[in-house]
């Protein structure tokens, strides 16, 4: 076997907290048995802190499937029930185009073209993330 | 060096979830090598997951031949997936979408059927299920099936 370029993620995918918001980025290939196990991450972590959003980052993923699709509504539907909302953000453009001709088209996603969009979609509080000099003449 | 049609360049096993990234890895090392655009790249290697995974769920493992092809000067990939498992009974409908007899949403099989641009399916009870997929790296024009 030839070292691959991509190693395989196995494992927990880390789950961020930003304020109100879980941010997670997944990149490379994912074995089935890591997205289950995210998933139930995401719902635990949504349940036990007062999250109102989820932002999955799929700008480094090069491909979705079938299952990941379902992973991805699961949680999405998952989210709901835990009172937070699911944003897919920064899906490759070969992705989306495979998706919609494998007759995935994920309905009832919410979608942003990248994490910052994303995260406004949300109505997240972009100040909880400081940055210098951004939102200082604009808050009281 | 010709391509020759023909010659299986690697056979792997289909039997847990660490297989199916190595399936696709292959597939997505073998599509670039051979010169494949990105989009087509990612639906032979997405067509590859499905009808991998479906070798492991419904026909208990398998395997996967991966062989390069080549025709009238356009090289292609050609991807066998083998299975001993109980076989298909009704292939029509494990061929339309939404049809599903366990986990996932159904677009397996009819789904990697829209991806590629060869398909063909040998089922037997009792047996297996073979499912022969090709991709040429410039297409072919392919009369667009009816959704």
């Amino acid at each position: 076997m030839t070292g691959a370029a991509t190693s395989p993620f196995e494992g927990h995918v880390p789950v961020l907290r930003l304020g109100g918001v879980l941010l997670v980025t997944l990149q490379g290939d994912l074995y089935d048995s890591t997205a289950e196990q995210l998933q139930q991450d995401i719902g635990e972590t949504a349940a036990d802190s007062a999250v109102t959003g989820v932002v999955i980052d799929l700008s480094g993923v090069e491909i979705v499937d079938s299952f990941m699709g379902r992973v991805l509504s699961d949680v999405a539907a998952m989210t709901r029930l835990l009172a937070a909302q699911t944003v897919v953000a920064g899906m490759r453009p070969a992705v989306a185009i495979t998706l919609v001709e494998l007759g995935l088209t994920l309905p009832g996603l919410r979608t942003a073209l990248n994490t910052e969009e994303a995260l406004r979609l949300l109505g997240a509080e972009v100040a909880a993330l400081p940055r210098a000099g951004r939102a200082r003449g604009e808050s009281p | 060096m010709t391509h020759s049609t023909g010659s299986v360049s690697a056979c792997l096993p289909i039997n847990s979830d660490l297989d199916l990234v190595r399936v696709r890895q292959h597939v997505r090392q073998m599509t670039a090598q051979l010169g494949f655009g990105l989009v087509e790249q990612t639906k032979l290697v997405t067509a590859a997951s499905e009808l991998a995974r479906n070798a492991l769920v419904h026909g208990g493992g398998g395997q996967m031949e991966c062989t390069s092809v080549s025709s009238g000067g356009i090289q292609g990939l050609r991807l066998v997936f083998s299975d001993q498992g109980p076989g298909i009974v009704d292939l029509d409908q494990a061929l339309s979408d939404g049809y599903t007899s366990g986990e996932g949403l159904g677009m397996g099989l009819g789904g990697a059927r829209r991806l590629v641009h060869e398909f063909s399916i040998d089922s037997r009870r009792g047996i297996g299920t073979t499912v022969t997929v090709t991709s040429w790296n410039s297409r072919p024009p392919r009369p667009r099936e009816a959704p």
